[in-house]
């Protein structure tokens, strides 16, 4: 579904991603781990059009995506969510996730050629049913989709983003990106500051969207839970893949333990 | 020849003048990353220093120098202490704004002191003057020059040599990084302060005497002008602040020398337009890309809007209908009044606080809308009100392919450019006489006609602009209710998430700008009717800050907020008449006590 090959970004004198390549077949989960600024997140944002690689390719479903619009590849069905967080604080749970679905809106966003603008701002103001229905349908959705997050989420779903746990967000983020229906989900760090119970419960609903056929391309510090959930990982160091495998014969792998003793702090983190 | 060498030696002049502005923006940018919209405040104020002493005191000129540099100087680090360092930590457009607060309350302090009039600042030096191939030099360019490139020496020997100085280097390069190092931020965020406000004054002192002739009004230029050499040399960069001013005043120059005078400005403006759109980083940085901004604190300031349920809603507008029926003419056009500035904010908020597009250039949509519909009447003798409509689509068109350019920029860039632009609509206003009849203006202009009848009296024309006002305001309402209307807010919110979620942020900002533009191009085309005479200053800069100060009185992106805030704004001075001397103070306080108080405005943001 997404082949990665040779991908590279240079910041100045460091190369964050070098000499990349990976691929993801439909329906699988695979895993980038490695130590704080290996280049993982980079890696993220080449792939879902935040940032622009200066060689290789990135293709999707057999077309060429290298250096495309994150909106446009947004269209064509990859969703991400970002480490630090970045959900919309102003808007509530609910229109957070709204947005989410934003690409799937057929009907208060004609595909007109040329006037597609215009006419969204003139079915905004008259809203006929068409809209309307769509619309409704969207919000029964994303109360579905937060649903998974049990009472997490539900009660709150009139709240200001930021008025909510860090955690919270994080699973606005996750719900927001599940809106889209994408093809392929790119999560960055889902459990970073969660506690263990918050962890499991991601790790749980990251286990049923794979048993429902979502492709995942996932980035963890957390290495229970990758080895548990991945069907591939690959190990980055310093911008370079320094392992890729089955969690087993990765975990096992001299390089991937030395890189982890290597960076102490992170090592103790991942363990 | 010689006029050539006359031409270099003004430009150089100038831009030394420039610089001493410029490297004091660039170094309050750097270490607080703020574009100081008061810096040209402290010029003004320096330069009266300097009037002060020269024409009242007689003071000699080694005292009115000192004089000069400790007075802005001192002024500069109480502007930090009391009115910018308390706002650390809140929304990123605060201090910003603040700053604007602080211009209109010095600008106008200063008018209160010495009245509007110009004054006479004569030079104290021998009037000599030196022959240089075939043009010549005076003792005050010689001046000029010295003192330009003797404050950039020092200001070298400062940060390259002192501890303070590495202070600042070290805090312009990375804060967090400096504090962890011990670093007292404070102490050089004054430090600065202090240095760039003493450069600013001095620099006023000597255009003063260089023009023989200050006053009041000359602020807005000066921060202008500042900015531009800034952005020319790449923000918060030092040196390319000195290149940029240098640049920019031989721009002018040659360009004054080729041109006219009245094209001055329109060269500093679309050279920076030309700058943001193709090196954001400025002519001496090697990268192209905007450096990001800090992803922490939000954009706007948060807090939950207070929503008037509809029946209260209905009330106020048949109040407000209902007006005419007990009020005088008198209330009724400054009521009439009101509402225009309303319609204008209305845009604005929905610009700057809907979609974070801080606006400072608004007034501009209202001249192109004035300017549409008064041609479209009396030169293809449009029925007015079909002229005002179309010139709300002209304007929707015409502005929105204006700030096409600033759609990629983000934060305090926004607001430069839309200044520029608001800057620019004025010039090209003034200079393409042979359409907009440049500096004379448009008079005669029809009054508001409904099918062929006038209304001339008090009350009609307010029901009109009421209804007007009532129906753009329901209509905008109804978009922020829609997917459209959080679309908008999303992007303002976090454009990167929003693009990461297939939104268009270009196609999102232009259907922004047409609404707005149309609402305040009809704004704009119903005041020239009223007034029946327009011209390239009706619609200046100032009422593009007293346009965001309401829309930030309101809440930003609150519609019942923009209209709450133009009646308190506009309304309530012209009710207490004696106020109307004291006006661009009242706005200036209000703005930083709004900032400083309750900085989510009355009603809140959206
Ligand atoms: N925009 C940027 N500019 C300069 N350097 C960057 C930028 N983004 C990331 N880097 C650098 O690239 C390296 C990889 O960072 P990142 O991809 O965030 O690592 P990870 O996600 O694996 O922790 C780090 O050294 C980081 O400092
Ligand atoms: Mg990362």
């Amino acid at each position: 579904m997404l082949a990665i090959s040779n991908l590279q970004r240079r910041f100045g004198g460091l190369l964050a991603v070098n000499d990349i390549t990976l691929g993801i077949g439909a329906g699988e989960l695979v895993s980038v781990i490695g130590p704080n600024g290996a280049g993982k997140t980079t890696l993220f944002n080449l792939v879902s059009g935040i940032d622009r690689p200066d060689a290789g390719r990135v293709v999707f479903e057999g077309a060429d995506i290298t250096g495309m619009a994150a909106q446009r590849l947004a269209e064509i069905g990859l969703a991400r969510t970002f480490q630090h967080g970045r959900v919309f604080a102003n808007l509530s749970v609910m229109d957070n996730v709204l947005i989410g679905g934003h690409v799937r809106l057929r009907a208060a966003r004609p595909r007109v050629p040329g006037l597609g603008a215009l006419a969204e701002l003139l079915l905004a103001v008259i809203r006929p049913s068409a809209v309307r229905g769509e619309e409704a349908a969207l919000r029964d959705e994303v109360r579905d989709i937060v649903a998974m997050f049990g009472d997490r989420l539900l009660p709150r779903l009139d709240h200001p983003a930021h008025s909510l746990s860090y955690a919270n967000r994080r699973r606005v983020e996750i719900a927001r990106a599940l809106a889209l229906r994408p093809k392929l989900l790119l999560l960055d760090e889902p459990t970073a500051g969660m506690n263990e119970t918050e962890t499991t419960e991601i790790q749980e609903i990251v286990a049923s969207l794979k048993a429902r056929g979502q492709t995942i391309l996932l980035i963890e510090h957390k290495l229970g839970m990758v080895m548990r959930l991945s069907d591939r990982v690959l190990v980055m160091d310093g911008g370079r893949a320094i392992a890729e495998g089955k969690p087993q014969e990765v975990r096992n792998n001299p390089a991937v333990i030395e890189a982890y003793l290597g960076h102490q702090s992170t090592g103790q983190e991942a363990a | 020849m010689g006029t050539f060498i006359d031409y270099t030696v003004n430009g150089l002049v100038v831009g030394n003048i420039y610089a001493l502005l410029a490297v004091g923006l660039a170094l309050i940018f750097g270490v607080a990353n703020l574009i100081n919209f008061a810096h040209g405040s402290l010029y003004t104020v320096g330069a009266y220093i300097g009037w002060v002493c020269i024409t009242q005191l007689h003071t000699p000129f080694w005292v009115t120098v000192p004089a000069v540099l400790i007075g802005s100087g001192g002024l500069g680090v109480a502007i930090e202490r009391l009115a910018l360092r308390p706002l650390h930590g809140t929304s990123r457009i605060a201090p910003l704004l603040a700053t604007i607060g602080l211009s209109l309350v010095l600008d106008q302090v200063v008018q209160l002191v010495f009245t509007p009039n110009p004054r006479a600042l004569p030079s104290p030096l021998p009037d000599w003057r030196f022959q240089v191939g075939g043009g010549s030099i005076g003792t005050l360019d010689l001046l000029i020059l010295g003192v330009g490139i003797g404050s950039a020496a020092l200001l070298f020997v400062f940060l390259r040599f002192t501890k303070l100085g590495w202070a600042v280097r070290a805090t312009a390069q990375d804060i967090d990084a400096a504090k962890q190092m011990g670093v007292d931020t404070d102490r050089v965020n004054s430090t600065v302060f202090a240095i760039a406000s003493a450069l600013g004054g001095l620099s006023g002192m000597m255009v003063g005497m260089y023009y023989n002739s200050i006053d009041p009004g000359m602020s807005f230029d000066a921060t202008l002008k500042g900015v531009v050499a800034q952005i020319i040399g790449g923000m918060g960069n030092v040196p390319g602040a000195i290149a940029g001013s240098l640049l920019l005043g031989l721009i002018e120059s040659y360009g004054i020398a080729l041109f006219g005078t009245s094209y001055r400005n329109l060269f500093a403006f679309v050279l920076l337009i030309g700058i943001l759109i193709l090196r954001p980083n400025g002519l001496f940085s090697a990268a192209k890309e905007t450096p990001p901004e800090p992803m922490t604190g939000s954009f706007v300031a948060r807090g939950k809007p207070i929503r008037i349920p509809m029946p209260g809603m209905v009330g106020i507008v048949a109040v407000a209908a209902l007006l005419p029926l007990v009020a005088g003419d008198y209330v009724l056009q400054t009521g009439t009044n009101a509402l225009l500035y309303g319609l204008l904010a209305l845009s604005l908020t929905l610009v700057a606080g809907t979609v974070g597009m801080v606006s400072l250039g608004h007034a501009g949509l209202l001249a192109i809308g004035a300017y549409a519909s008064s041609l479209l009447a009396i030169e293809l003798h449009i029925p007015v009100i079909a002229a005002i409509g179309l010139a709300g689509l002209v304007t929707a068109v015409l502005g929105t392919a204006l700030v096409f350019p600033a759609f990629r920029m983000r934060g305090h860039y926004v607001s430069i450019a839309t200044l520029a632009i608001g800057q620019i609509v004025a010039l090209v206003i003034l200079n393409w006489n042979s359409l907009t009849r440049g500096p004379i203006g448009i008079s005669g202009i029809p009054p508001l006609t409904i099918a062929g009848v006038p209304l001339y009296d008090a009350p009609q024309t307010y029901w009109f602009v009421l209804a007007v006002v009532t129906g753009l305001a329901l209509l905008q309402a109804r978009i922020l209710s829609s997917h459209l209307g959080r679309t908008w807010r999303a992007l303002r919110d976090d454009d990167v998430a929003a693009r990461s979620h297939g939104v268009d942020v270009d196609r999102y900002k232009a259907l922004a700008f047409a609404f707005g533009g149309f609402g305040a191009g009809i704004g704009g085309a119903v005041t020239a009717h009223l007034y029946s005479y327009i011209n390239h200053e009706t619609f200046n800069a100032q009422i593009s800050v007293l346009a965001l100060t309401i829309a930030i009185l309101g809440g930003l992106g609150n519609i019942s907020g923009a209209l709450l805030g133009s009646a308190l704004l506009v309304g309530l001075p012209e009710v207490f008449r004696g106020l109307a001397e004291y006006r661009m103070l009242i706005y200036g306080v209000v703005l930083l006590l709004l900032i400083r108080v309750r900085p989510q405005g009355l009603l809140g943001t959206v």
